[in-house]
């Protein structure tokens, strides 16, 4: 089999605070293949941003991975020194956040900030050489050269969004990381977001990390979809199989609560309660407190993630047998 | 039915600021922004209008103007018959008992220092004569109908104290506590976890029926839109485009920008990924906006007559009106 581009192996991340330690992400693990998408959705809180960033090292104090380990191609993450996880970031792996505004500097036009990521990892590189191949990605971003010379508030949300983009493609990475890269974009810029992405991942075929609270979203561009719930994986498996025949209480919950356009629902699903205080987390299952199908074990035991015959994995004691 | 609202050529234009050495060379013309720009329709008892378009669209704006939250530049606004529009702030104080409004963001629509139960009762404060016991018995039961119990709990929790699922119920249930018939919701679930949407959606409905409501539905949202709304009115920079039964204007969308807007509504459903073209390029300036219909430098099926006057709202099928020229 082929090395998977990213492998994670039974992370965790602690956010110590006063009043305890917050656990954002336990035990999670997958791993991707080369210019495959795979989609982390979840509620705010799940953890799905934290281990985002984590991936490139970025998290911010005091966040910080208690266990765990990340392989890209191989290469283990965590024992790299500071400076070739710089090195990686942007060249390999570039990160995309989720609000442009306050991802790009006010005070730099867009050709500085595109000059400024480039000599940052290509120290030689002219100021021209520089406009030249930012102009060019600029352009597979349909964004008008001229653009280049402007600063950020004389651009659209849209526009923005897709700048950042091109400064992180600018380096040719191989893996994108997007971080709910349309919440802030109306329904048809995002639209034209999405099929940008695609068609990066058909032309360059970057495998790309997609992080959302949108189904919708997630839908139209993974290939895999996990999802997360409370810092843990509740389901993992193929998009079309989760969205058909989600297993989880919470899959079939969350896709039950997303107004849908293209049917006609009398009723949505509703999860009473709320998301659970990762300082003291639920006994058993985390999400036991609001499951509609809870039993007897789900408060005493952790449902371990397991593997079904059909490479779906599941974290639910209905589903503990593997067929 | 009988109408409830009712708005007639409404208009809303916000000057714009000019920097000093515009004012000095450009001459003394000044610019507006053309926010709401001659827009007619009514609601219905007990219906719910869905606005729905992209921001900039001026769906905020309308619904406050129908709350006179703002003043209208020009037109009528008729609440069971009686024009708004020429009413003083003091004139408007007997209506505002009747017409409420809920916003996106509930934290900032909750005064950080005054207890649940206090803000909730506010309203009854001001508009009626009831004793503070009286207040307080109406206010828990308000608040166990909303789901935020046990009420006699959550009565003095602060708003930091809640969930976000908490504050929009708060939100809700300040909004309903004088027993209004009108209640414009300006985008209410915008800002909430996807879980807590679908709750606070059925609960809208329920109130719905429950209190006899007219909702004025802000949207950007088209797939909440058709869940909640039995008409929607599709605005594009200022102007409504097209309005219909929710039904109608989903099955047989007439105006190219609404099609347009359905297409790019992502689906939660991989087997259902979109194949259609998405328009390219953004909403235009509101200042400047393009001649004819504002759509046409975006449309594909843009004809040169498209760039000349503006197009007129015309009937295509029983109650659904669309404002473009072309037989689509």
């Amino acid at each position: 089999m082929e090395q998977p581009i990213l492998e994670v192996k039974n992370l965790s991340i602690d956010y110590p605070i006063s009043i305890g330690t917050v656990e954002a992400v336990r035990d999670v693990s997958f791993s991707l293949k080369e210019g495959e998408s795979l989609g982390f959705v979840g509620e705010s809180g799940c953890g799905k941003s934290t281990l985002g960033l984590s991936l490139l090292q970025l998290l911010r104090p005091p966040g910080q991975i208690v266990a765990g380990e990340m392989y890209y191609y191989g290469k283990d993450l965590l024992k790299m020194k500071a400076e070739e996880v710089r090195k990686l970031r942007g060249n390999n792996i570039a990160m995309v956040f989720q609000n442009p505004l306050t991802s790009l500097d006010p005070l730099y036009s867009i050709e500085d900030q595109f000059f400024e990521t480039l000599k940052e990892h290509e120290p030689k590189i002219t100021r021209e050489e520089a406009a030249e191949r930012a102009g060019k990605v600029l352009e597979d971003l349909s964004i008008d050269k001229d653009r280049l010379y402007e600063y950020p508030h004389q651009l659209s949300g849209g526009m923005r969004q897709r700048i950042m983009i091109g400064l992180g493609l600018i380096l040719d990475p191989d893996l994108l990381i997007a971080d709910e890269p349309t919440t802030s974009l109306d329904v048809i810029v995002e639209a034209g977001f999405i099929d940008l992405l695609a068609r990066l991942k058909k032309e360059y075929n970057i495998s790309l990390i997609l992080i959302s609270h949108n189904l919708g979203l997630v839908a139209e561009i993974a290939d895999r979809i996990a999802v997360m719930y409370g810092g843990k994986l509740m389901e993992v498996g193929n998009a079309e199989d989760i969205f058909a025949r989600p297993m989880h209480p919470y899959t079939e919950g969350l896709i039950g609560c997303v107004p849908n356009i293209k049917m006609d629902q009398e009723k949505l699903v509703s999860m009473p309660g709320s998301p659970p205080d990762l300082v003291n987390p639920p006994s058993g299952c985390r999400f036991s407190p609001r499951c509609p199908k809870v039993m007897d074990i789900c408060t005493e035991k952790e449902p371990p993630l397991k593997t079904h015959k059909d490479g779906r994995q599941v974290a639910c004691w209905l589903h503990d047998e593997a067929n | 039915m009988e109408d409830l609202i009712k708005i007639k050529n409404l208009k809303k234009n916000f000057p714009v600021q000019k920097g000093f050495l515009d004012q000095l060379f450009a001459g003394k013309k000044k610019s507006f922004v053309h926010a709401v720009d001659d827009i007619s329709f009514e609601i219905k008892k007990g219906e719910v209008l869905g606005l729905a378009g992209e921001s900039g669209s001026g769906k905020s704006t309308t619904g406050r103007l129908l709350l006179k939250l703002l003043d209208p530049t020009e037109g009528v606004i008729e609440y069971n018959g009686e024009n708004l529009a020429v009413k003083s702030s003091k004139e408007m104080r007997i209506f505002r008992e009747k017409m409420q409004v809920v916003f996106q963001d509930p934290n900032s629509s909750l005064s950080p220092r005054m207890r649940v139960g206090d803000a909730i009762g506010h309203p009854l404060k001001i508009h009626t004569a009831l004793t503070m016991d009286e207040r307080k018995t109406r206010v828990m039961e308000l608040m166990e109908r909303v789901g935020l119990s046990p009420a006699s709990f959550l009565y003095y929790k602060y708003p930091h104290q809640l969930s976000g699922g908490q504050s929009q119920r708060v939100v809700l249930a300040r909004a309903l506590v004088t027993h209004p018939e009108f209640v414009v919701a300006d985008e209410p679930i915008a800002m909430a976890d996807v879980s807590v949407r679908a709750m606070i959606l059925e609960l809208m409905k329920e109130l719905k029926e429950e209190f006899n409501l007219t909702y004025l539905f802000v949207t950007h949202d088209l797939s909440t839109a058709k869940y909640i709304c039995d008409r929607i009115a599709i605005m594009y920079l200022g102007r409504i485009v097209e309005i219909g039964n929710t039904r109608e204007l989903f099955d047989h969308p007439h105006h190219p920008y609404t099609k347009a807007l359905l297409a790019a509504v992502p689906v939660p459903d991989p087997t259902q990924r979109r194949t259609e073209e998405i328009p390219r390029g953004e909403i235009p300036s509101a200042i400047d906006p393009p001649s004819g219909c504002h759509f046409h430098p975006r449309c594909k099926y843009a004809r040169p007559e498209c760039s000349q006057g503006r197009p007129p709202l015309k009937e295509v099928s029983e109650g659904h009106f669309s404002s473009c020229i072309l037989e689509t």
